[in-house]
């Protein structure tokens, strides 16, 4: 992406989050207590996420690829897992993919 | 009514006793001190994803709010468009909206102020609101908290992306997976029960099916779409009331800013 075109997805997507923050300061409380609605809000940081995951580990352009990230994303499950803090969890994962590619 | 809580608008703090105060004010810097830390990764990714510095610093001031920032940097990293990023931000954002809600009878904030403290709400605001006791607590716990995340995620973002700019190939040293083990670090506190997991397991099946398929940046939003199709349409049982992943604030993880 260009400068102009990134600077496009920086304004309109910090256009869109404050319009989301506001709409929840504002907007009647019968629309999102709906509980489909709620459902769905709940669900999707998590389906996010998890996608983000996923194709940033094995999504290469169009293809998909194994390769030394896997083993960094591996470890920071692991972190994780041991309730290690954010940023160790972010530099174990970020020191195991730099020493595979040595 | 109406009256009333205009006073207390004024005055936040009115009600809540000068010590009581401090102890909030003590935890709400601990939680930026913390999140500033996390400042620090987004700011580094951003940059070696391939914002500026510029751009990096102005996702902090501008939308505020860590997930959506790693996402739209995630997505700008991985190849995709203006749209399929800032949307994937704004999807991510959703969340606030819920927070929102359970923050407007506690802040009543009314026009200008609440301009402002819309752009405050986040994961964290909203936990160290909703964990006090009585309402002028939380209104000190909210705008203390979200004042001292906004300084010091900005500060932290500053000085990631500086440094990360300094680097010649970020990627060299493992930065490109700095992204997914910071999303990785963020979902597993929403894993809570079985139907959320099902539905992190099936959105990552999904985009990564979806990547030879569709543009770079599409196969994230594709899941999503997936999901909350999924999500709408399954029979109402349990509807989880969406809160805040930072449950304890003395004792908590930093979170999305």
């Amino acid at each position: 992406m260009g400068s102009a075109t990134l600077w496009l997805a920086v304004l309109a997507g910090s256009a869109g989050c404050y319009a989301i923050k506001l709409a929840g300061l504002s907007v009647p409380d019968r629309i999102l207590e709906h509980p489909r609605v709620r459902r769905v809000a709940a669900m999707l940081p998590v389906a996010l996420l998890a996608a983000l995951v996923a194709v940033q580990t094995f999504a290469s352009g169009r293809e998909l690829v194994l390769d030394a990230r896997l083993a960094g994303v591996v470890v920071a499950m692991v972190a994780v897992r041991l309730r290690a803090p954010f940023l160790v969890v972010v530099l174990a994962a970020t020191v195991t993919t730099a020493v595979l590619r040595l | 009514m109406r009256a009333r809580s205009e006073v207390r608008l004024a005055m936040p703090s009115i009600d809540v006793s000068a010590p009581a105060r401090r102890a909030i004010v003590r935890d709400a810097i601990g939680i930026g001190v913390a999140t500033g830390a996390f400042g620090l990764s987004y700011g580094a990714i951003a940059v070696a994803s391939g914002l500026s510095v510029i751009q990096t610093v102005a996702l902090s001031l501008l939308m505020f709010t860590g997930a959506s920032q790693f996402a739209l940097a995630g997505v700008v990293g991985a190849g995709g468009g203006a749209f399929a990023s800032a949307a994937t931000a704004v999807l991510l954002g959703t969340r606030n909206a819920l927070y929102g809600l359970q923050l407007s009878a506690l802040l009543r904030a009314r026009g200008p102020r609440r301009l402002l403290a819309a752009h405050l709400v986040i994961d964290e605001s909203a936990a160290m609101a909703v964990a006090q006791h009585d309402p002028p607590r939380a209104r000190v716990g909210f705008w203390a908290t979200g004042v001292s995340v906004f300084v010091l995620w900005n500060l932290g973002s500053l000085i990631g992306a500086v440094g990360a700019g300094l680097l010649e190939d970020p990627n060299r040293f493992g930065l490109d997976v700095a992204g997914p083990a910071a999303f990785v670090a963020l979902l597993a506190p929403r894993l809570r029960d079985r139907p959320t997991w099902i539905v992190a397991v099936l959105a990552a099946i999904a985009a990564i099916a979806s990547v030879p398929f569709v543009p770079a940046g599409m196969p994230v939003l594709v899941a999503a779409g997936i999901a909350a199709v999924a999500t709408f349409t399954r029979p109402a049982t349990d509807p989880p009331a969406p809160e805040p992943p930072v449950a304890d604030p003395p004792a908590h993880e930093p979170e999305a800013g």
